[in-house]
C-alpha cells in the first residue's frame, strides 16, 4: 500500500503555532481538514435557523407600527450585515493573497465571493418587499440602498473578472485589486444612514448602545445572524473544497483522493 | 526590504489613496447624495426652483384633513412648517407625528404638491403593550 501524502505531510510538521499555520494555509492539508468542519457548520446552521425562524415566526410580538411586515427583519438584517461581513473577509484573503502569494487565500476570496453576492441580492430583495407597504415605494435611490446595489455589483464583478481570466494566479491577482478597491464602500453603507438624509431607518442594533428593539425580537434576529453566519462558512468550505480539487487536479494527491472517493462511493 | 514587504506596503499605499479619494468625493458630493431636505433648508432658500425635489421631516400633529382622495398634512421639522396637498394613496406607516418624505413641487403661495408620499420609518420596534406604555408614560410627564 502506498503511504497516504496527507499523513506522512502531518507528521513532518512543525509544532509552532505559525508552523501548524501554514501547514493548513497549503490546499492539499486544507482540504481534509475543510472536509471534516463542513458537517459541523451544517448542524449549527440547522439548529440557530430553527430556533430563529420559531422565535422570528412564532415567539416575537407583532410590531407596534409594522404589523407582522416587520418580520422580514429576520431575515433582511442578518442577509445585510453577512453581504458586508464578507465581503471584508473576501478582501482580506484576497489581499493576503496578493501580499504574500499564498495560493489558498485567492481560492477562499473566490470561494467567499458567490455567499457575499447571494446576501447583497437577498437583502435588496427583502428589503424591496418590505419598502412596498411600509414606506411606499418598491425602490429608492438613497444612499443606503445605492450603496448596497453597488456592493452586490461588485460581487457579481469580482466573480465575472475572476472566471474570465484562465489564468488562475492572474485572475486571483485581478481579483484581488478588484476586492480592495471595494472595500471602501463597505463603511459608506454602514455610516450612509449617519452621514446623509436617507430613507432607510438608521440601525436598531450597534456595538455603541443598546439596542432600540424588544427582547424576544433581537434574540430572534441574532439567532439567524449565527445561522447565517454557519451556513456562509459552510458553503465557503464546500466550494474551497471544490476549488482546490479544479486548481491541483493535475496533482498525485488530488488523483490519489478522487480514487478513494471513488472506491468508497462504490462500496 | 524584502519583495513581501515592498508589495504589502504598495497594496496599503494604494487602500490609504483610495480611501482619501473616496472621502474627498463623498465630501464634494455631500449635499447631492442627500435624499431630501428638511423645511427649515426651503425656507433658507435652497429648495431648487421650478423643479421637483424631495422635502422630510415629521407629519404635524392634527394637521390631516381627508377630502375624498386629496389629503392634506403639514410636514415639520419643529422649526419651519410647509402645508402639502397629495392625492393617491398613503403608505402604511404614514401618521401623524411619524416622519414622511414627501416628493412634488412647490408654487407661489406656498403649498407643495405632492407627487409622490413615503413614509420614513424610525429604528424602534417595539410589541404594541410596550408602546402602549410609553404612550402613557407620555401623558404622564408632559402633563
Amino acid at each position: 500500500m502506498k503511504p497516504h501524502p496527507e499523513k506522512s505531510l502531518s507528521e513532518n510538521s512543525a509544532p509552532r503555532f505559525s508552523g501548524r499555520l501554514f501547514h493548513y494555509s497549503s490546499p492539499q492539508t486544507f482540504y481534509p481538514l475543510a472536509g471534516k468542519m463542513i458537517p459541523f457548520f451544517w448542524v449549527a446552521a440547522a439548529l440557530f435557523g430553527i430556533a430563529g425562524l420559531w422565535i422570528g415566526f412564532f415567539v416575537a410580538p407583532t410590531d407596534a407600527q409594522q404589523g407582522e411586515a416587520y418580520r422580514i427583519i429576520f431575515v433582511h438584517v442578518p442577509a445585510s450585515w453577512m453581504s458586508m461581513f464578507i465581503y471584508l473577509v473576501m478582501a482580506a484573503w484576497a489581499g493576503i493573497g496578493l501580499a504574500l502569494g499564498t495560493r489558498l487565500s485567492g481560492m477562499m476570496a473566490q470561494a467567499l465571493a458567490p455567499t457575499g453576492a447571494l446576501m447583497a441580492a437577498l437583502s435588496l430583495a427583502t428589503g424591496s418587499l418590505w419598502g412596498r407597504p411600509m414606506w411606499g415605494t418598491w425602490w429608492i435611490w438613497d444612499a443606503r440602498l445605492t450603496s448596497e446595489l453597488i456592493l452586490f455589483f461588485l460581487y457579481v464583478g469580482f466573480i465575472a473578472l475572476q472566471a474570465a481570466i484562465d489564468d488562475p494566479r492572474r485572475a486571483d491577482k485581478a481579483g484581488a485589486i478588484l476586492a480592495l478597491v471595494g472595500v471602501v464602500n463597505v463603511p459608506i453603507i454602514y455610516f450612509s444612514v449617519i452621514w446623509w438624509n436617507t430613507l432607510h431607518q438608521g440601525s436598531s442594533v450597534s456595538l455603541t448602545r443598546s439596542p432600540s428593539m424588544a427582547q424576544t425580537m433581537l434574540l430572534g434576529m441574532l439567532l439567524m445572524a449565527l445561522c447565517f453566519w454557519m451556513y456562509a462558512i459552510a458553503m465557503a468550505l464546500m466550494r474551497v473544497r471544490a476549488i482546490i480539487l479544479e486548481r491541483e487536479r493535475h496533482t498525485e494527491w488530488v488523483r490519489a483522493e478522487i480514487n478513494l472517493e471513488k472506491s468508497n462511493a462504490l462500496e | 526590504m524584502k519583495p513581501r514587504h515592498k508589495r504589502a506596503a504598495i497594496i496599503a499605499g494604494g487602500l490609504v489613496s483610495i480611501a482619501l479619494a473616496a472621502t474627498l468625493a463623498l465630501n464634494a458630493l455631500d449635499s447631492n447624495i442627500a435624499l431630501y431636505i428638511t423645511p427649515s433648508e426651503v425656507a433658507a432658500g435652497k429648495a431648487p426652483q421650478g423643479k421637483a425635489f424631495r422635502i422630510g421631516g415629521m407629519v404635524k400633529d392634527g394637521s390631516m384633513v381627508r377630502n375624498d382622495m386629496t389629503v392634506r398634512f403639514v410636514i415639520t421639522d419643529t422649526v419651519k412648517e410647509i402645508p402639502v396637498a397629495y392625492t393617491g394613496i398613503l403608505p402604511d406607516l404614514f401618521k401623524e407625528g411619524k416622519g414622511a418624505v414627501v416628493q412634488g413641487k412647490l408654487d407661489q403661495s406656498g403649498l407643495f404638491t405632492a407627487s409622490e408620499v413615503l413614509a420614513k420609518h424610525d429604528e424602534n420596534y417595539m410589541p404594541p403593550e410596550a408602546k402602549h406604555a410609553i404612550d402613557q408614560a407620555q401623558k404622564g410627564t408632559s402633563k
